[in-house]
């Protein structure tokens, strides 16, 4: 040995665990209106420090400021706050759902409702998103009907996946929400293949996909970079970064070294890094970025910054690896919260209409678990037996056809 | 027509015929193949329908799919079989499934077309048959042809088919028939009967098998390259065998081999691959629970062994005449 420092393994930690202060001031955030906007035709060459920026819209006050301003009326920002807040009502009663017995599997995505509904509201029908297990909101700002979301989660009779399916990997073709998966990050590859579908047919869609700041590090998300690059697939390829995949803290998914949105300057994409609790300041990326793909510039890799409010799932325990306080201190805020003040800055809102329009939210999904109980919970009432042998092909071969039979039908 | 030449004529056909198919792989375009199966179709039928693909198995099969959800009907070509593996997350957890979580709101119509097989001094990874990890998935089909005239049969087929088709091409007999002994000079499909290439469209049902020949004294069930390895050394020892060519492995032709073996009652069955939860063993099994009663002799089944694909040693490995032999020999003692 010579007298050179031996070498040590790095195994990245997280600032704070269970019973630790929580000290997010060392984070570096930029202030509303700071990251600049280039036109959505300018060179990827002339983009390369938006990924270490964060486009934010939203200042602390409430009011939108900035070059990212999408300067919405009014309507639009009271329909994408009722969507949010739809999604969070949902997710409460159902989760507690879970509790109660009456499901087996539940995710919530608490603090991550502006993401999925201004999105949702930015693409157009015809559009394609792929989604992950955490963006409800999608579906809730296209009033996807809460009974079947309900069946689906029960696995009952109604349930339009005929219970084959684990609660919450739903599949709504009509509203733009591709199938779920439980493998993650597999689809990612697949809005890229279906927006180059759309461009082979000289079509005008676009497809927006999600991935998780943990499934990054799958090669999918790789894959689905470089054939978008490659191919510049008419994409919106999206990372929400919630900081935690299931007890993992973001810098075991690299976070510690580069942004997720700085993985773009290796394909040659721009990358946006933004705000994800601030649904102007994602409204305003995700229209730029789909803006830019439906003009044939190719595809945008957004990070969308923000924090897992809950646990994992219903089978997680996030104080047995976090601080229990952690959120209330995350600097970006809720994005519920957020909106609503700056809707109240407007003079477009107020406590008393958002009290009473949480306590009408509440009442409509109270509805639908009560019509979906009707129908049946989980073992209470269940899709045909023979509805397990259709489907696997779309006619079924004979092993199939003897293997129902077994069961006597 | 060799076998290449009829691939190649089935996808200039389908695509003239629909232009929703859409080719895609590594040295596909503008080189038209490492094996030419895709020779002129890039110039024929422009870019953006037969394109290279980036080096990457799940990109292409991931792609494919999307392609698919969209509305296409991509071909998308794995350059060898024994490079499936980055791929096998989307065949097995999106694409064979994709109909039946969706409650068929999506589906995968996609047809991977990948040269596979051994006896072409390839070593470990250019020789494997891995159609036992695919006929294990439930929503995925697997086909392999035995002749130019199935090749292009069953790939018009498969490309029309609504699920999404492994077809696997045994390289080995791209140019010619091979009966399994290496040092004869090698023949082309000229000749042949399977090499009779009718022009125009015509396709083949999945799940049909061929009788290649019939006979009384013993069924063998082979597929690829193997079937013409087992109808050299049938003939050569003289055995009025019947031998089947599966042609489809999921759907397989179960009627076929059952009247086959209730009236043989012997059976043997060949294939390449490793031995060890092959897709003999499925075989076997099959044969076991339907002909029970008819059989005379236990099946014996003659494959490849259960280690990785050697090179030097190939012809030690390869299921060849003299193991096949031995094994018709033990099953006709009696």
């Amino acid at each position: 040995m010579t007298n050179r420092q031996r070498l040590t393994l790095h195994i990245p930690e997280p600032e704070a665990r269970p019973g630790d202060q929580v000290n997010f001031s060392g984070m570096h955030i930029p202030s509303a209106g700071e990251t600049r906007r280039p036109p959505i035709d300018g060179a990827e060459a002339q983009m390369r420090d938006l990924p270490f920026g964060l486009v934010r819209v939203l200042d602390d006050s409430g009011n939108a400021v900035g070059a990212w301003n999408p300067r919405l009326a009014p309507e639009t920002l009271r329909r994408g706050l009722r969507a949010m807040l739809m999604t969070r009502a949902f997710d409460e009663r159902l989760f507690r759902a879970h509790r109660q017995g009456k499901t087996s599997f539940y995710m919530k995505s608490t603090g991550e409702e502006a993401i999925s509904v201004a999105q949702s509201m930015v693409l157009e029908d015809g559009d394609m998103c792929f989604p992950t297990y955490r963006v409800l909101g999608w579906l809730m700002a296209r009033d996807y009907p809460l009974i079947d979301l309900v069946n689906q989660i029960f696995s009952n009779a109604a349930d339009p996946l005929k219970g084959r399916q684990l609660p919450i990997l739903y599949s709504a073709r009509d509203y733009g929400f591709y199938s779920l998966s439980g493998n993650v990050g597999s689809r990612f590859g697949h809005a890229v293949g279906w927006a180059m579908a759309s461009a082979y047919k000289e079509d005008d869609k676009i497809a927006l996909a999600y991935i998780g700041e943990g499934t990054t590090a799958e090669g999918d998300f790789h894959e689905a970079l470089t054939f978008a690059s490659v191919y510049r697939a008419p994409a919106v390829l999206c990372v929400t970064n919630n900081q935690w995949a299931i007890s993992t803290f973001s810098g075991i998914a690299g976070a510690n070294e580069t942004t997720f949105a700085a993985k773009a300057l290796a394909y040659g994409i721009p990358g946006l890094r933004v705000d994800g609790n601030d649904f102007l300041a994602v409204w305003a990326a995700t229209q730029w970025a789909a803006e830019r793909a439906r003009s044939n510039l190719g595809a945008t890799l957004i990070e969308l910054f923000t924090y897992r409010a809950s646990g994992h799932s219903t089978s997680d325990d996030p104080t047995k690896y976090r601080p229990a306080d952690e959120q209330d201190h995350w600097p970006l805020g809720d994005p519920v919260e957020r909106l609503k003040a700056h809707l109240i800055c407007l003079g477009e809102w107020t406590d008393a209409l958002h009290a009473s329009l949480i306590e009408e939210l509440d009442g409509a999904v109270r509805a639908a678990v009560k019509a979906g109980e009707a129908i049946g919970t989980l073992g209470k009432s269940k899709p045909s037996t023979a509805e397990m042998f259709e489907g696997v092909f779309k006619e079924p071969d004979w092993r199939v056809i003897e293997q129902r039979r077994e069961l006597g039908i | 027509m060799n076998m290449i030449e009829a691939i190649n004529d089935a996808l200039d056909l389908m695509m003239a015929r629909d232009p929703d198919i859409v080719i895609m792989g590594e040295d596909v375009g503008y080189f038209g193949g490492v094996f030419r199966a895709t020779a002129g179709l890039q110039k024929k039928f422009g870019r953006n329908r037969v394109f290279d693909a980036p080096i990457n198995e799940c990109g292409i099969i991931g792609a494919a799919v999307g392609m698919a959800a969209y509305g296409l009907r991509p071909v998308p070509e794995i350059q060898f079989a024994d490079y499936i593996y980055p791929g096998l997350d989307q065949l097995v957890s999106e694409a064979a499934r994709m109909r039946y979580r969706s409650a068929g709101e999506f589906t995968s119509p996609i047809t991977i077309r990948s040269p596979f097989g051994g006896g072409i001094f390839g070593g470990q990874t250019h020789s494997q048959s891995p159609e036992a990890m695919f006929t294990h998935v439930a929503g995925l089909k697997t086909i392999i042809p035995a002749t130019p005239y199935d090749a292009k049969g069953l790939l018009i087929a498969a490309i029309e088919d609504n699920d999404p088709v492994m077809f696997f091409e045994p390289k080995r007999i791209y140019n010619g028939p091979f009966g399994g002994d290496y040092d004869k000079p090698s023949r082309t499909w000229k000749g042949h009967p399977g090499g009779e290439v009718p022009e125009g469209y015509y396709k083949i049902p999945l799940g049909k098998a061929r009788i290649v020949r019939e006979g009384e004294a013993l069924t063998v069930l082979a597929y690829g390259t193997m079937v013409h390895v087992a109808e050299a050394v049938l003939a050569d020892k003289g055995i009025d065998a019947e031998i089947i060519d599966l042609r489809s492995l999921v759907p397989l032709d179960m009627e076929t081999v059952e009247k086959s073996v209730q009236k043989t009652g012997k059976c043997l069955v060949i294939h390449e691959a490793t031995r060890t939860s092959g897709f003999g063993a499925e075989l076997v099994t099959l044969v076991q629970e339907r002909c029970f009663y008819h059989l005379e002799a236990p099946v014996e089944r003659v494959t490849g062994f259960d280690t990785p694909y050697p090179h030097s040693l190939e012809w030690a490995y390869f299921p060849g005449p003299v193991r096949i032999g031995e094994a018709v020999d033990r099953l006709m003692k009696d």
